[in-house]
């Protein structure tokens, strides 16, 4: 609480390192970097909601250290009030401030929950692309049903049409999470659960898995390509020229191993991933290999 | 004969946990050897293993937990220098198999082993001196629920040494936990800690709830218990509404692992989605189980050290109810990202928020008790006021994480990870170490060395800033918990300064026990004796310090909030030095004896050693029987014994 020549080098110094963190914040990829209006919506909400509670914090940090240096034990001119413990104002004014924020944020919660649902089908024009998502020991599988190709740890998608996901697991719990375009999700065995995303514009965003799912999960990472109508179509063509994703070529997919191969594959058999669905109750102690 | 345990369960060929594991046994070891030179085994075992005094056992909750502290901030800093080490294409130097158990190991000593005993010990030395009453309800049940306690710290430890822990993460999720995927010893030996652990709890948390309802000293109505105990209360009842949900959800795993069921599997009609919700039915009660008793930790020293009553107590009480009974009531928000609809996902968020209208009035009523008080800046004052500043932004960030479509973009993440040690080591860790240093001198006569007590303070303060921030920065750039190496090196400077952060913490934890070891040594100097170092307000500083293993002389009589202070006030209080003879409870090896079973029946069920199993459940079965034919003949303190005492200290300390 004195202040001494050093306090001023320790303030400059944390300041610094907080405006290089802000900084290399702003202009890295990720959740505040947004590509599509998911995640675009999502980074508002956590500025306004952030915004909205800060209306309250700073106060409450800036009285916390006021209060404390002024009536500090040495102050001879604060009043000093020993048996004064209760005002009725205050505290109702204690309640409310904290209630009016909740309620506020409340009414934000029950909003955004039901427009961001992820199950929600997004509005457009254009006829959205379905893709299914396996998650494996330790590898991602992505089948578009609707063209009848699959690859391996990267999705391509066109620019500006909407990507319906749906998505299940082999054996164990992973999540399908791509910051720059929103909402991550539970891949589970023996379910399927549901997520609608975009990317705007073209471009390279970087996919993870953010649930721990064993050794090998750390390289569960997968990029997704936006590309342009044209060069979809062009991608789609060269995809399928390539081998297909047979019986024998998704068993060996399926052997517990990290693999963090980008592949192809230009056929796939069809209904696979409702079989994996159905298989993993019951086969996925045996397939798992360990 | 030994079931699955062979030499190979021995970690040969990994030479750091080789190390740890010499490292433990050699300590261990040595101290052995010095208790034994000294010959300090009968005191020991007189004074401390079988004491059923509720201080004493408090006292050893608190070394529990400190020394697991240690243990769990190893952990902490080896994962740290890891994600400093392992960006691009390095692979630092711990591999996936043993990263992942430290990171299990982290979580679960931190929580169960470090968290909860420090909490409960406190609880256990600080209520029922603040009631003005002699002990708990139980105080046999007090022992025995420490022992248990420290036989699953024991267990955790064993499997460093012998076999391994496990790589699931804190709260053992299946289908990853089970057989099918976790088929080695670690997960068991985390099953069986926390299930004998989590016996522990339960029983210490009835033990409380009991003495604070029906133990109080003549004149403690509920309105004029100190907050601390409300909290103690709250926290109490809580561990006894979550903790047989936890046994019951281990045990069902325990079914699926060792008797081929299928409550959790992916086969066989299995639902791992409902451990998830069972385990998170515990886990967030568990959250405030932990803060609670931190808040009435805070609520006590800024009155003590503002020298002024509490601002607005019913408000306080209040807001501690409703947080006991709100936290019951918000699991679901750990899952959001589980797919459940937007309905269900919307009003679990929206109650987790209302927690915040609880807890925000706290702090406004901490800030209050400040306001035209007259502080002095104590040790528990620094702690008090860098939690009041550091956990409104962990309150903001959880009630961010509480709106769904945020938690969808931070789950999981390292933004939760550093939310989440922002408020437990911003509110239960400050508020520990508040309480630790308040309180010491009431526990051993002599106050903590000052100087070192700030130090650590703010390398604390310092080092959780640098620590965490760094977390939040990385964990919006799409950094997931729990991963052992990224590809991106952006975010290695993040990870540098985050190590940087821990170092500094280590710099406070080492100031801690510096602390301790110098407070030992000068402790002649530093003698309180007037029982009342602070200027206190509540009971517990109207005895001597250390307290006689009777508490009080006689049971003190309240007619007010803040007892001790207003009879300082009235110079009412003990007058008459006639007392009647009262009875304590005998010393009893039954929790040390309990525990040691229950290490045994542990052990051998992690590694399958039925007959040792049978003959661990033997030995417990006798001693709960012959628990039930002891005699109970209580040691009798007599009056002159009484007024002796009484007259020796408060000559001592107070003149005239």
């Amino acid at each position: 609480m004195r202040k001494a020549p050093g306090n001023l080098a320790v303030w400059r110094g944390a300041m610094l390192l907080a405006a290089a963190g802000w900084a290399g914040l702003c202009h890295a990829e990720g959740v505040l970097d947004p590509q599509g209006p998911i995640a675009a919506a999502e980074r508002t909400l956590l500025l306004n909601a952030t915004a909205i509670m800060l209306v309250v914090v700073i106060p409450v940090m800036v009285l916390t250290v006021a209060f404390a240096w002024w009536y500090r034990a040495s102050n001879t001119r604060a009043t000093y009030a020993p048996d004064w413990s209760h005002s009725g104002r205050i505290e109702f004014v204690v309640w409310s401030i904290p209630a009016m924020v909740v309620i506020l944020l409340a009414a934000v919660a029950w909003g955004s929950a039901h427009l961001l649902d992820p199950a929600r089908a997004l509005s457009s024009d254009q006829k959205p692309v379905r893709i299914e998502v396996v998650s494996l020991d330790w590898k991602w599988l992505f089948i578009y049903p609707d063209l009848g190709i699959a690859t391996l740890n990267q999705i391509t998608v066109p620019e500006g049409t909407p990507i319906e996901f749906m998505l299940t697991s082999t054996n164990v719990m992973n999540a399908f999470w791509v910051p720059q375009l929103g909402s991550m999700i539970y891949t589970m065995p023996g379910m399927t659960t549901h997520l609608n995303l975009l990317a705007t514009n073209a471009g390279d965003f970087a996919g993870f898995s953010s649930n721990f799912s064993g050794d090998g999960f750390s390289d569960m990472r997968f990029t997704v390509h936006s590309l342009p109508a044209a060069g979809f179509h062009s991608w789609l063509e060269v995809a399928r020229g390539e081998a297909a994703l047979d019986g024998e070529a998704y068993s060996r997919l399926a052997q517990s191993g990290t693999d963090v191969s980008l592949r192809t594959y230009g056929q796939v058999t069809p209904g696979l991933f409702d079989r994996i669905e159905r298989d993993s109750i019951g086969l996925s102690a045996q397939t798992m290999g360990h | 004969m030994l079931g699955k345990l062979t030499w190979q369960a021995i970690p040969w060929h990994e030479p750091p946990a080789m190390a740890a594991s010499a490292f433990i046994i050699l300590g261990i070891l040595g101290i052995l050897i010095l208790i034994t030179r000294k010959g300090w085994w009968g005191y020991l075992w007189n004074e401390w293993l079988t004491s059923v005094d509720h201080k004493r056992i408090g006292v050893m909750y608190v070394l529990l937990a400190l020394v697991l502290l240690v243990r769990g901030f190893s952990d902490a800093i080896m994962m740290r220098t890891q994600l400093a080490m392992a960006a691009g294409n390095a692979p630092g130097y711990l591999p996936p198999e043993h990263y992942d158990q430290i990171f299990t190991a982290h979580g679960t000593i931190m929580i169960f082993f470090m968290a909860m005993p420090f909490v409960i010990g406190l609880m256990n030395f600080v209520v029922p001196l603040q009631l003005g009453v002699r002990d708990v309800a139980f105080p046999v049940l007090n022992s025995v629920s420490f022992w248990l306690t420290a036989a699953g710290a024991l267990l955790v430890n064993v499997s460093l040494v012998v076999g391994e822990f496990a790589r699931t993460g804190w709260l053992a999720y299946p289908p990853l936990s089970e057989l099918a995927f976790s088929p080695g010893v670690g997960v068991d030996y985390y099953l069986w800690a926390l299930q004998i652990s989590g016996l522990g709890t339960l029983l210490a948390g009835i033990n409380m709830v009991t003495t604070i309802l029906k133990l109080r000293a003549p004149g403690m109505t509920y309105m004029r218990m100190p907050v601390f105990v409300w909290t103690a209360l709250c926290s109490s009842m809580m561990i006894v509404a979550a903790f047989p949900i936890l046994t019951a959800t281990f045990g069902m795993l325990l079914l699926d692992r060792y008797a081929g069921m299928h409550f959790f599997t992916t086969d066989g009609g299995g639902n791992f989605m409902m451990y998830v919700n069972l385990i998170w039915a515990w886990g967030h009660p568990e959250v405030y189980i932990l803060a609670l008793p931190g808040f009435g930790i805070f609520s006590e020293v800024i009155a003590t050290f503002s020298g002024k009553q509490l601002f607005g107590y019913r408000s306080m009480v209040l807001a501690t109810l409703a947080i006991c009974v709100l936290s019951n009531m918000v699991w679901l928000h750990h899952f959001f990202t589980m797919g459940a609809g937007a309905d269900v996902n919307a009003v679990f968020g929206i109650m987790s928020m209302i927690i915040a209208i609880p807890t925000g009035v706290k702090l406004f009523n901490w800030l209050f008790t400040m306001f035209r008080g007259r502080i002095r800046f104590e040790v528990p004052v620094l702690w008090t006021i860098g939690f009041m500043v550091t956990f409104v932004l962990g309150g903001l960030t959880g009630v961010l994480l509480a709106v769904p479509p945020a938690d969808f973009q931070l789950h999981n993440s390292l933004f939760l990870v550093a939310h989440f040690h922002n408020v437990i080591i911003g509110a239960v860790l400050f508020g520990l170490m508040a309480g630790y240093y308040y309180w010491f001198p009431k526990a051993f006569g002599f106050t903590l060395h000052r100087g070192l007590g700030v130090v650590s303070f703010w390398c604390w303060f310092i080092g959780f800033y640098l620590a965490f921030f760094p977390l939040y920065a990385v964990g919006l750039l799409g950094a997931t918990r729990r991963m052992q190496h990224y590809a991106d090196l952006s975010w290695q400077p993040y990870m540098i300064v985050a190590e940087v952060g821990a170092v500094v913490i280590m710099c406070g934890i080492i100031a801690t026990i510096l602390q301790l070891v110098i407070s030992i040594r000068t402790r002649e100097s530093r003698r309180d004796l007037t029982g009342d170092p602070w200027e206190g307000r509540t009971l517990e500083w109207a005895t001597a310090s250390p307290p006689p293993a009777y508490n009080f002389a006689r049971l003190p009589t309240v007619e007010s909030l803040d007892a001790f202070w207003v009879m300082k006030q009235r110079h009412t209080g003990n007058t008459s030095n006639v007392y009647p003879a009262i009875e304590m409870p005998r010393n009893s090896a039954n929790g040390f004896l309990t525990a040691f079973f229950a290490v045994v029946i542990g052990f051998s069920l992690v590694w399958h050693i039925w007959w040792l199993v049978v003959l661990g459940l033997a030995g417990a079965a006798v001693i709960l029987v012959s628990f039930g034919w002891r005699e109970r003949v209580p040691v009798e303190v007599s009056g002159e014994q009484l007024a002796a005492d009484e007259a020796a200290w408060r000559g001592a300390g107070v003149p005239g």
